[in-house]
């Protein structure tokens, strides 16, 4: 079936909650209306107003409660309405969550599932636009999952959902409605720690995930046709990551683009950077290059300048040709 | 201002209101009793532990040991959601002495594996959830628990428990709020002691009674005279029989005080005034209970010689068994931060390996702990 990305996570919630009567759908507006993106239409009339619900106003409480229910042997996916929104609960989340089955011996687990929208490119300004999974990364315990596509939204959010540990999944906003794909019947997972290689290459590898890859793949468009082979690799999860498959790219191409749209200082594309310079710096052909958002709070006038485009990524890929 | 402090037991243990005296078996009472007189022996003990350097940390509850009738006024089934002042609790509902005492020492014997300070228990099989350190957050998890319980149609009460501190912090504002608007089946039980650390309550909260917070999110809050163990047991177990008849959620206020330090590193005596120990004396919940079994002819001093005598023999060889244990092995430093092992964190874990192999010891070089 044709879905958009959105219409995949509805998708992927209710065939999975068909099969298992733990799961528990809740946050800000996620109940009677489904959401304010709509990710959660028809849930609550499918499956009832206790296992899909709405929540007081506090993001703090939603994910205080998700882990105890959690803990209690449910599936709880909490939704955060927007990525902006979710410092209230970053206690819950880091200290909480990602920490209990370590600190408890491995006595306690939580198997929390946060769906939350996040990026730019809505003219949503500040509040409704940064991307700070590198937050998420530099904490062990969680799991980052970034989907770029409608099959992987829905297979990945399975495997989320699934997943005996908390997983923050991460939806591209703007990829909700503007990217459609063919997404299989039924329920499957999409494993975790597998990237995806969107675009095989021989000049350049392009690490990229979430919103970023579109943007990746239309730049190697170009690319390709002033001659220059371009791997395009989207990350898919962040934690854990395809430390393989990242290298083997690098290895193989000697040219390395890392793009994201979140902050560049200490942004995930750093991590990835330092993790080629130490496993395969003998194979580079030139210094590895990050296009990123601007150590700066998210502009909204600006907001097109602040993310990376295609024609930025361009650059970025031939001047690693040209070093 | 209309909130009366439940007492069942004067300070001499005489019955003050026949009618809130628990019915509880000569089993039960002294199950409870005798769970406060090793609460109160291991605080003396712990604590000499730590001051002679075998153990890091100590947090002491003694003249809060009244705590654990409300852990007795629970189900094996229910889920407890404890501060980090609870001992009490965790005993009286059959944590094992052992797996406590063995936390406190950080090897391999330790239930949490070495992972935590001491005084931060984690006891699945009396459903003991681990103790965190941040204030508050175990209120709002207790509330999810009591919420799903209610979706799932299980007989199934949460109870969490905080200091007077706590019910500034985000989650205890979240977790009454959620409480209240899903009627869930949970007790919120805050043991006023009337200092978090060294900030005494009036300059926490400009309600004096903290029960009468639970108005605000629409639900009832009960005073209780929290060095009263039968007092404890009766609003508790009130609480969990409403919330278990699918009656919603209560704020249990236990006033009371701590008679010794927050913890280890901590020194009242520069907060806290001298008198206030003296007042606080005479409330003993230990003394209180014992002239109360006394009093029903179930006790005697002799009794409880012998009680207190086996009880640190108890400690005593139990320590001496849980000191022995190594310390954890390396690879445990890696283990558990997710079901299954990342990559990137594997390689981490061989490169120390590898590490060890070359080096041999590793040095602690850790100052004292301050807090």
């Amino acid at each position: 079936m044709m879905l958009t990305l959105i219409q995949a996570i509805n998708d992927a919630l209710k065939t999975e909650m068909r099969i298992d009567d733990r799961i528990l759908v809740f946050g800000e507006d996620v109940g009677y209306v489904g959401g304010v993106f709509r990710a959660t239409e028809g849930i609550q009339k499918e499956f009832g107003e206790k296992r899909c619900f709405d929540t007081p106003l506090s993001e703090c409480g939603i994910i205080g409660t998700a882990v105890g229910m959690a803990l209690y042997g449910m599936r709880p996916v909490a939704e955060i309405q927007f990525l902006d929104f979710i410092y209230p609960a970053f206690d819950q989340i880091v200290s909480e969550a990602a920490k209990m089955r370590y600190r408890s011996g491995g006595q306690f687990n939580v198997p929390l599932t946060i769906r939350t929208p996040y990026g730019g490119g809505i003219k949503g300004g500040h509040y409704h636009s940064q991307s700070t999974e590198a937050l998420f990364a530099h904490t062990p315990g969680l799991k980052v999952v970034i989907p770029s596509t409608p099959e992987d939204a829905k297979g990945l959010l399975i495997s989320s959902i699934r997943d005996e540990d908390p997983v923050i999944f991460l939806e591209p906003k703007r990829l909700y409605r503007s990217v459609k794909g063919e997404v299989p019947e039924g329920a499957y997972t999409t494993p975790f720690g597998k990237a995806r290689f969107v675009k095989k290459g021989e000049d350049v590898s392009v690490f990229c995930y979430g919103a970023m890859v579109p943007i990746c793949e239309a730049a190697a468009q170009e690319a390709t046709q002033k001659g220059i082979s371009v791997e395009v690799i989207d990350l898919r999860t962040l934690v854990p990551l395809d430390v393989d498959s990242i290298l083997e790219s690098a290895r193989k191409t000697g040219r390395v683009v890392i793009v994201h749209e979140a902050v560049k200082t200490a942004g995930f594309g750093a991590e990835i950077s330092a993790l080629i310079s130490e496993s395969a710096i003998e194979y580079l052909k030139g210094p590895i290059l990050r296009v990123c958002g601007f150590d700066t709070p998210f502009p909204y006038t600006f907001e097109h300048v602040y993310l990376p485009d295609a024609k930025r990524v361009l650059t970025a890929i031939e001047k690693a040709i040209q070093f | 201002m209309n909130n009366p402090m439940i007492q069942v037991l004067d300070l001499d243990g005489k019955v003050i209101d026949a009618s809130m005296e628990p019915k509880l078996s000569e089993e039960k009472l002294q199950k409870l009793y005798r769970s406060m007189v090793l609460t109160r022996q291991l605080d003396e003990r712990c604590l000499a532990m730590q001051r002679q350097g075998r153990i890091g940390f100590y947090v002491t509850s003694t003249g809060q040991e009244a705590v654990a009738a409300s852990g007795l006024a629970m189900e094996a089934t229910d889920w407890i959601f404890p501060a980090y002042r609870e001992h009490a609790v965790g005993l009286v509902r059959g944590f094992p002495l052992k797996d406590f005492l063995a936390q406190l020492f950080g090897n391999d014997l330790d239930l949490v594996k070495g992972r935590q300070m001491p005084n931060h228990f984690a006891h699945r099989p009396t459903q003991y959830v681990s103790v965190s350190s941040p204030i508050g957050t175990q209120i709002s998890q207790a509330v999810g628990a009591a919420m799903a319980a209610k979706i799932r149609g299980d007989k199934t009460v949460s109870i969490t428990y905080f200091g007077d501190g706590g019910t500034s912090s985000n989650d205890f504002h979240a977790g009454m709020n959620f409480a209240g608007a899903f009627g869930a089946p949970c007790i919120f039980y805050c043991s006023n002691n009337q200092y978090a650390i060294s900030v005494p309550l009036e300059k926490q909260t400009a309600q004096p009674l903290i029960a009468e917070k639970a108005l605000a999110y629409g639900f009832k809050g009960i005073r209780v005279d929290g060095n009263d163990a039968l007092a404890v047991y009766h609003v508790t177990k009130e609480s969990a029989d409403r919330a278990r008849e699918g009656k919603g959620p209560t704020l249990i206020e236990a006033f009371t005080f701590r008679m010794g330090a927050h913890s280890s590193s901590d020194d009242p005596s520069r907060y806290c005034p001298k008198e206030k120990y003296e007042e606080w004396a005479k409330k003993d919940p230990i003394r209180r209970l014992k002239q109360y079994l006394i009093r029903k002819g179930i006790w005697s001093e002799e009794k409880d010689q012998a009680l207190v005598e086996s009880i640190k023999k108890e400690i005593s060889e139990t320590i001496e068994e849980v000191r022995k244990g190594a310390p954890p092995s390396l690879s445990t430093l890696f283990e558990d931060v997710y079901a299954e092992m990342p990559k990137t964190l594997l390689l981490q874990k061989e490169a120390l390996l590898e590490e060890a192999k070359l080096k041999g010891t590793f040095e602690d070089t850790s100052e004292a702990f301050p807090l």
